[in-house]
């Protein structure tokens, strides 16, 4: 389950205008989709389109407000993806951390 | 229900947790859950509506503290909310923390929505990079039995 949804997080990231939105939500949160369309070289239609892909990557959430939806930028499967391999990295470095200083420890006593 | 307004600062989490809504509310209001994943930090509360609630560092210093506004488990918990330990913070006042849980096929979504009626919140900016590791933290606790990341250094 969590390799598929790794897939889709990487195929929703892997297009410029996507990217775009979401750097448009990191600047401003909570937009409606007029609000995320002024000002971009993309149709209505388009965002719409590509926010719902967006959406299905879990990259992005809303809530209604009243009338309005805004849209924010949800940075969880993100972080999810980084720590797969930063721990990867870290754990070996950590433990060799933990080890210089049990040995170091151990020094004080000799 | 309490509605946020459409000024100021405001985030969404979305999370979606292998488990039941019972395991996540548990994880979310149960100390011996909490401290496993909460960057180090404990909850203390009165878990009732009007009741105290605080997240405690492990020396017991109150990181942040407040009161539950709403309370129905396991669907929806709401925590006016209010920053304790650094006074920039503590000065901008309460924030609002609604979380909600709700089944999804074989998962739970998660959902935070943390607010605050004052435009660039530093303290909503400064939760928002919290929010992230303590929720991909709760997740795999609950699917893993373990933890990602610690608060405390190793």
């Amino acid at each position: 389950m969590s390799g598929m949804n790794d897939d889709i997080v990487f195929r929703a990231l892997a297009d410029a205008n996507r990217r775009q939105l979401l750097d448009r939500l990191h600047e401003k949160n909570g937009q409606t989709l007029g609000e995320l369309c002024r000002g971009l070289a993309m149709t209505r239609q388009a965002v719409t389109k590509h926010l719902s892909i967006l959406e299905s990557a879990n990259l992005v959430s809303w809530k209604r407000l009243g009338r309005e939806k805004l849209h924010f930028i949800n940075p969880v499967p993100i972080h999810e993806i980084a720590e797969r391999w930063m721990n990867k990295f870290e754990q070996p470095r950590l433990r060799a951390l933990s080890q210089l200083k049990k040995n170091l420890e151990r020094n004080d006593h000799d | 229900m309490i509605m946020t307004s459409a000024v100021g600062s405001s985030f969404v989490y979305v999370t979606y947790i292998r488990s039941t809504p019972e395991q996540v509310w548990s994880a979310l209001t149960e100390s011996e859950f909490v401290r496993q994943y909460w960057l180090g930090a404990d909850v203390k509360a009165d878990w009732k509506i009007g009741g105290s609630w605080q997240l405690v560092f492990s020396d017991g210093t109150t990181a942040d503290a407040g009161e539950i506004l709403e309370f129905e488990p396991p669907k929806r918990l709401a925590i006016r909310w209010r920053n304790e330990f650094k006074p920039e913070y503590k000065a901008e006042g309460w924030s609002l923390c609604v979380m909600e849980l709700e089944p999804v096929g074989e998962a739970t979504k998660l959902t935070v929505n943390h607010s605050m009626e004052r435009e660039n919140s530093k303290f909503i900016r400064a939760v928002s990079g919290g929010w992230p590791e303590i929720l991909s933290n709760l997740k795999s606790l609950l699917e893993t039995g373990s933890i990602a990341v610690t608060g405390e250094e190793p």
